[in-house]
């Protein structure tokens, strides 16, 4: 046995203590820890990560009011490079990459030969032949297959990179008292590299909240540092730390989707009718049918043409205050029309928002008359209620300072 | 410069008989070769000074009568071969006529029991043919013309009672060592069903779904009847000439040393070539009758292609398990058997032999004793030798194409063992040996441009028949690509000579697409 | 002379839920069992003092839920107990362990290949489209194809209907799927050996197949059909041993009012007409009885117990040729203490389930290469496990009851039948094989039993020793099991009934034959299987 082997074997064997810590800790982990007061913890993709912090419905206002420190770590991020490297995204995504600039993201998606989406994500071009790609579920496998062919390399770096998302009016100040000189010039969806502690850390103008809001990434060893640095800056502007609950009611007023929560990934669905195509699921404007070939392209155009897609995501408006998530969506009160897949009273707007997934012609050709029947559980008694459900645009939120350029301090 | 509708890529015998159903159906055909003469695996070539091999195939026994009318290669009237069986006991095993019609050299109560197999395979095989001259049904979209057939089959069923259809429908994908067992005593006759069932295929007698093999090869008629074995008068050099001739006399243009660089696509259509000198050819149609894998994975730009897609073609099994041998003998060497001269030759003492033959093969390694069928073919076709002279072929099994001590070393130590092998058989054959030509499936890959070596183009396997020849997305002939069709012993219904995957795939694109 | 309405022969797991079945639909049901015990393959002894043995079937996953909760046998005393954990040992002193929870499960994989690592769940998802299409099959009889009556016919469209809720993509992979060997299926997802080796056993286990073979894909999915509480694919323990699942069985058979014999072996099946009308015993007794119904594998109850004259020629022709090779043995070991396994540390989960020292696919292959050559296998692949470590109640404390699987043991050796001496150098080669890799094990040795196919033959009355009482080839499944034309749980002899595994759905302790031949025979005597539950909705 050579010395590569040997130590490949000696890296293999010392990895088997992971039996120890089933579930890892972020890089944020420490600092999460000791701002935990509710110590409500789920598992995000095998890691620890916070339902809430200290009071969802505090840390929601925290991303409405002021700013919100998210941890995103747990996001897996491929790094893919190479002279292929655009060319190869390209054939995987649903959007036209050569238009993706340089220091520029992409909200896209991507789909399996049959035209099912596989997950959607964040691209964002670091270097012309530089990528990364940020999504919900691992895909290493559907990577490296899709890879054969075009000269690219292909790196996971989740455990590598740490992830913060800053969200909320005051972020930007945050990052200005923070030091990071300049930011107040990225547009929505660019992104530029700032150092840190010798290291690099990407700020880009993202997120996930429909409002004004950055996301950094950093080398896994400056993550703490990183914290500590918006931290201190942040606490003039009511930084606050949050969990996923906060996150979630934020993601939904902004009309966001989640993979296997809105809809099911073509790689986990167990049953075939579960699997949704890019126009069913309200992504078909990330469908470029001018660009060059992609995963699904044929199958997506003979749906359009034959008029067999089968679903519809909509954005509903529902009457009264009570929550409708999973709760059945109906016609005329009766035909079944689909299902909620999210929904919330929204504090933003005052209203009762949802996210449905229909069975066309509902929500295509019949879009008046929606009715959505709640189970609303209240002391060991459901409360059935039949609402009026009105399709709506989304986003639910549209905020003006998401956009504004410069970003506003407040 | 001219123009084409149709380019198809590959003059071997599949390209050909495609090319010249297309040019028939009033398509003007360009056939782009990639070797200096046409032919494919039925190319000829002096292996020895003096001394030619007329290709890889060394019989015919599945040449379509429709195709075989189409080039004008009459085989109606060409005497059926024998068939001997050695065992190396000195007594030969004689079948006579179509997969032994009659037979010879055991005895009486044995050759009732091969009749009774015999007659029972034909039936079943007789059902399976109804599926191999047209596309495959297309799930999901079968059509009135799928129906008919399936509903053909079932009465062909019913035809002989509800017994034969159950044990058809439990005999499918048995092994053919149970099968064999069941029926037959004589070890050598066993061998032989073992050796023909599992020849060209990764698969031991007792592997489940062996029996297919031998089904694939009663599926084949010769001169009309099933299960015969010819060879043409003129022997199989006169096979390429006559394929080409036909493609020619249709109008075919038929350009040699010329090989593809790419297959033109954009946005999932297919427009043309280019050559490999950088040449650009347009035409609405491309036809590859070359393997799919050579297809998908270096000719056509993988960005054109699904990753699902990609994935289920570099899936595809497709490494060949058989060397070819070609020896230049200065006399006729002497194999026991009264017709042992006349007809193929198979060199076989039992199933065990060819089961333990396989064994290592799993493993990449190659059989210490080996299995094969000969023929001779320069007394059929006194022009492969000098006079005096004559050759001997041999398909040898099991050589796998992946040998795990490669194949620099490991053909010098096979090539001994299956010329010790012939001297067994054949007393005096090595002194005889003026050349020997052994080439792995690495050789023949080079060679023939035929990946992993296998004449097949893919296992013929349960998995990899019919819906999944060679893969679903790509099975009807049509691929993901529009306009880009499979027409290789790759596609339905497989390989040997039969010319079908190239002429389905000519009428599927005649008919526009309807099967 | 008492008269029964039926006639149950064999008191194993099928024979006493097809008992149990009749017995609550209102016939008076006797079973009668050669051995002193009832329990069949599903048995636990007591072979040495203080140590009870799950001597032949040694896990629980397949047994039909809807059977458990139809026959009360919770109340009777069945209570399965899930692994926690799992192992393959390497051959440098590593391992692949095999973790319930789900990201653990990956990091582990990912130890050896990240992309292996998610493949997985691409593989997962592809087995379970699959079982989720076959498990609706098991608790229905197989249509006859060639039967032509109206149920056959509405059969056979609900065949079809199932196939047609996959994607036309899916079904053309389900054909491959069901074609292929265990190895090229594997070899499309993943590319390290042990892993695949891992994932390949179940492709193998009870077999007369080698990985390499096509259709154990189809064998595996045989081994992931199973549930623990829901839990599918999940194995676990039955507690007090394989015989609890039996015992509970007859306990709730002799509440529901039905008898049972033991030490009465059955010497033939009393026709007369065409019609079976009882039993003769070994000693010589006649039972009378409206119905016989046989719990023995095919070829034993066709060809030992009814006059051939009885019979259809072809039919007889068939049950010759049916095949049932023997490929497995048993070693069963009492320990004194627990062995330990330095590759694993101390006090690990992977103790408490199954462990294997095959650590690549061609291993296993090559050990099947021995078993068709008529040996055991020289590097035999084992399924073993120490019970007692999450089932205490089999030993006392401390002690420990070991259960080694071996594939592969040939029915004869070398075409010649077992001695002893074959026997005892089979088992030096299993203990051989543990030593390797937990030293001292001989030391802690008590007591071990040694069942290669002779032993099992000879006390549980299996065939060759095939533990599914007939190979799972496409052949021998669905409308061929065991004959075609006679897959339907009837047989040529009116009256007489077949319930046991060389029936469909096969083998295993599932109790499916069981059941469904007693939805049968109730369905001839036009009775209301009421009591008999639907087979679970797979939604």
């Amino acid at each position: 046995m050579n010395a590569l082997t040997t130590s490949a074997a000696g890296l293999r064997r010392a990895a088997r203590n992971h039996i120890r810590t089933p579930r890892l800790e972020t890089p944020f982990h420490e600092r999460l820890a000791a701002l935990s007061e509710v110590n409500d913890w789920y598992s995000w993709a095998g890691y620890k990560a916070p339902h809430s912090l200290f009071d969802g419905e505090l840390e929601y206002f925290a991303i409405r009011s002021t700013a919100a420190l998210f941890d995103i770590s747990p996001m897996v991020k491929y790094r893919i490079t190479g002279p292929d490297a655009e060319r190869y995204l390209n054939r995987l995504t649903l959007r036209d990459v050569r238009k993706l600039a340089v220091g520029r993201v992409q909200y896209t998606a991507w789909c399996d030969d049959h035209g099912h989406v596989l997950d959607d994500g964040t691209l964002f071009r670091l270097g012309e032949a530089d990528f990364r790609l940020c999504c919900q579920e691992r895909h290493l496998p559907w990577l490296l297959d899709s890879a054969f062919g075009f000269s690219v390399d292909i790196r996971e770096e989740t455990e590598e990179i740490a992830g913060l998302a800053l969200q909320g009016p005051t972020s930007y100040a945050v990052l200005r008292d923070a030091g990071f000189a300049g930011v107040e010039a990225l547009k929505p969806f660019a992104v530029v590299s700032f150092q840190h502690e010798g290291g690099e850390v990407t700020i880009s103008r993202t997120g996930f909240t429909g409002d004004l809001g950055y996301e950094l990434f950093v080398p896994r060893a400056k993550a703490l540092s990183l914290w500590d640095r918006l931290w201190s800056a942040g606490e003039l502007h009511a930084i606050r730390a949050i969990g996923y609950g906060a996150l979630n009611q934020a993601r939904i007023e902004a009309g966001f989707i989640v993979a296997n929560t809105d809809f099911v990934t073509a790689e986990g669905a167990l049953r075939a009718d579960r699997e949704r195509m890019p126009d069913e699921i309200g992504l078909d404007w990330l469908v470029d049918p001018d660009k060059p070939n992609f995963n699904g392209r044929k199958a997506i155009l003979d749906a359009r043409r034959n008029q067999t897609l089968k679903y519809i995501l909509v954005g509903l408006e529902i009457e009264g205050n009570i929550p409708a998530e999973h709760a059945i969506v109906y016609h005329r009160k009766k035909h079944e029309a689909g299902i909620v897949t999210a929904g919330i009273w929204s504090p933003t707007t005052k209203r009762n928002i949802a996210i449905a997934s229909l069975e066309r012609p509902y929500g295509s050709k019949f879009t008046e008359d929606l009715w959505v029947e709640i189970y609303a559980m209240r002391e060991l008694q459901y409360q059935k209620l039949m609402k009026r459900a009105k399709i709506v645009p989304r986003p639910f939120v549209k905020l003006a300072r998401r956009t504004a350029t410069p970003p506003g301090l407040k | 410069m001219t123009s084409f509708d149709a380019i198809v890529i590959g003059a071997g015998h599949n390209g050909l008989a495609a090319a010249t159903r297309l040019a028939k159906g009033g398509r003007k055909v360009l056939v782009l070769e990639a070797a200096n003469a046409p032919g494919g695996a039925t190319r000829g070539r002096e292996f020895a000074p003096g001394f030619r091999s007329a290709g890889l195939a060394h019989l015919v026994n599945r040449l379509d009568a429709d195709v075989a009318r189409d080039i004008g290669l009459d085989l109606a009237g060409g005497a059926l071969l024998p068939t001997t069986v050695l065992d190396g006991s000195g007594k030969a095993v004689t079948l006579h006529g179509a997969y032994g019609e009659s037979i010879d050299g055991v005895s009486a109560d044995e050759a009732a029991a091969f009749a009774a197999l015999r007659k029972k395979l034909v039936f079943q095989a007789g059902i399976l043919k109804r599926f191999l001259r047209r596309p495959p049904p297309q799930i999901g979209a079968i059509s009135l013309g799928d129906l008919s057939t399936l509903a053909g089959a079932g009465l062909g069923l019913l035809r002989k009672g509800r017994g034969e259809g159950r044990d058809f429908l439990r005999m499918l994908l048995m092994n053919v060592a149970d099968v064999a067992d069941e029926y037959l005593a004589d070890d050598r006759l066993k061998g032989l069903l073992a050796f023909d069932a599992t020849l060209g295929i990764h698969l031991g007698p007792r592997s489940p779904t062996s029996l297919l093999g031998l089904y694939y090869r009663l599926t084949g008629e010769a001169a009309g009847k099933t299960g015969g074995q010819v060879v043409p008068a003129g022997g199989m050099a006169s096979i390429a000439p006559a394929f080409v001739r036909a493609a020619e006399k249709a109008g075919v243009t038929i350009r040699c040393s010329a090989p593809v660089g790419r297959i033109l696509a954009d946005r999932g259509r297919a427009s043309g070539v280019v050559m490999r000198d950088g040449t650009e050819i347009t035409a609405p149609v491309v036809v590859s009758a070359i393997h799919p894998q050579t297809t998908f994975l270096h000719l056509v730009d993988p960005a054109e292609s699904g990753t699902g897609f990609v994935r289920s073609v570099k899936n595809v099994r497709s490494h060949g398990n058989v060397a070819k041998l070609d020896l230049a003998l200065d006399r006729v060497p002497d194999f026991a058997g009264p017709e042992a001269r006349n007809g193929r030759i198979v060199l076989v003492c039992s199933m065990e032999q060819v089961e333990t033959a396989f064994n290592p093969a799993k493993y990449g390694e190659f059989s210490p004793d080996p299995v094969m069928e000969i023929t001779l073919p320069s007394l059929a076709d006194p022009s492969l030798a000098p006079s005096g002279g004559c050759t001997l072929s041999a398909l040898v099994q099991y050589a796998p194409y992946r040998l795990k001590a490669g194949w620099e070393a490991g053909k010098p130590a096979f090539l001994k063992i299956v010329l010790d092998t012939l001297e067994r058989h054949a007393p005096g054959i090595s002194r005889s040996i003026v050349a020997a030509d052994l080439m792995t499936p690495v050789d023949i890959e080079a060679e023939y441009n035929l990946p992993g070596g296998h004449w097949h183009h893919g296992e013929l396997q349960a998995d990899q028949l019919l819906v999944n020849r060679p893969t679903g997305a790509a099975s009807g002939y049509a691929t993901p690509i529009e306009g880009l069709y499979l027409a290789s012993a790759g596609a339905h219904p497989g390989g040997g000579i039969s010319g079908l995957p190239g002429w389905n795939a000519a009428r599927h694109i005649l008919s526009g697409g309807k099967p | 002379m008492q008269k029964y309405d039926a006639l149950i022969v064999g008191g194993g797991h099928n024979g006493l839920v097809t008992a149990c079945y009749l017995q609550r639909a209102g016939l008076n049901v006797l079973v009668v069992e050669k051995n002193g015990w009832v329990g069949g393959a599903a048995t636990s002894r007591e072979l040495t003092p203080g140590f009870l043995y799950s001597n032949c079937s040694y896990v629980c996953s397949l047994f039909r839920p809807e059977i458990m909760r139809d026959l009360e046998l919770p109340r009777h005393g069945l209570q399965v107990i899930s692994y926690e954990g799992g192992a393959v040992f390497t051959r440098d002193g590593d391992y692949l362990a095999s973790y319930r929870d789900h990201d653990s499960h990956r990091r582990e994989f990912a130890r050896y290949s990240k992309r292996d690592a998610e493949a997985y769940e691409r593989y997962a998802r592809d087995v379970t489209r699959q079982c989720r299409f076959i498990q609706p099959l098991l608790m229905r009889t197989a249509p006859d194809p060639f039967g032509f009556r109206p149920r056959d016919i509405s059969e056979l469209l609900y065949l079809a209907k199932k196939f047609g809720e996959f994607s036309p993509h899916e079904m053309a992979e389900t054909l491959r799927f069901w074609t292929m060997s265990i190895s090229d299926f594997l070899d499309e997802y993943f590319e390290t050996d042990v892993i695949k080796a891992y994932l390949a056993l179940s492709g193998i286990i009870g077999t007369a197949l080698g990985p390499m073979s096509p259709g154990t894909a189809y064998v595996l999915l045989h081994h992931y059909m199973g549930e623990v509480d829901g839990s599918v694919g999940a194995w676990g323990y039955a507690r007090g041993g394989m015989g609890a699942v039996t015992q509970a069985l007859s306990r709730s058979f002799l509440a529901s009012g039905g008898t049972i014999r033991t030490d009465a072996e059955v010497a033939k099946v009393l026709t007369r007409g065409g019609r079976a009308t009882g039993v003769v015993l070994a000693n010589g007794d006649e039972l009378r009885a409206g119905l016989v119904v046989s719990n023995a594998d095919v070829k034993r109850t066709f060809l030992k117990l009814v006059d051939e004259e009885a019979l259809p020629g072809d039919f007889v022709h068939r049950v010759k040729h049916f095949k049932t090779r023997g490929s497995s043995g048993k070693v069963n070991i009492a320990l004194d203490s627990l062995p330990e396994f330095p590759a694993l540390g101390e006090n690990s989960t992977c103790m408490r389930g199954d462990m294997h020292f095959t650590d690549s696919v061609e291993r296993m292959e090559r050990a099947y290469d021995d078993w068709k050559a008529g040996r055991w296998s020289a590097d035999p692949f084992l399924d073993m496990m120490i019970p007692t470590l999450l089932d205490p109640t089999m030993t006392s404390p401390g002690k420990h009851f070991m259960s080694c699987f071996v594939q592969y043991c040939p029915p004869k050796v070398e075409g010649r039948d077992w001695t002893d001496a074959d026997r005892d150098a089979f088992a030096e080669t299993v203990i051989g094989q543990i030593s390797d890799y937990s030293p001292g094990f001989r030391d802690r040795i008590v007591h071990m039993e040694v069942r290669t196919p002779r032993e099992i033959e000879a006390e549980v009355g299996l065939t060759e020793g095939n533990i599914f009482q007939g190979e799972l080839t496409f052949d021998q499944l669905l409308f061929n099991r065991p004959v075609p034309g006679y897959a339907q749980y009837r047989s040529p002899i009116h009256g007489l009934y077949m319930c046991g595994s060389s029936t469909h759905p096969g083998g295993g302790v599932m109790g499916a034959p069981g059941r469904n031949a007693a939805a049968e025979i109730l369905r001839d005597l036009k009775r209301s299987s009421g009591e008999m539950s639907k087979a679970h909705d797979v939604v």
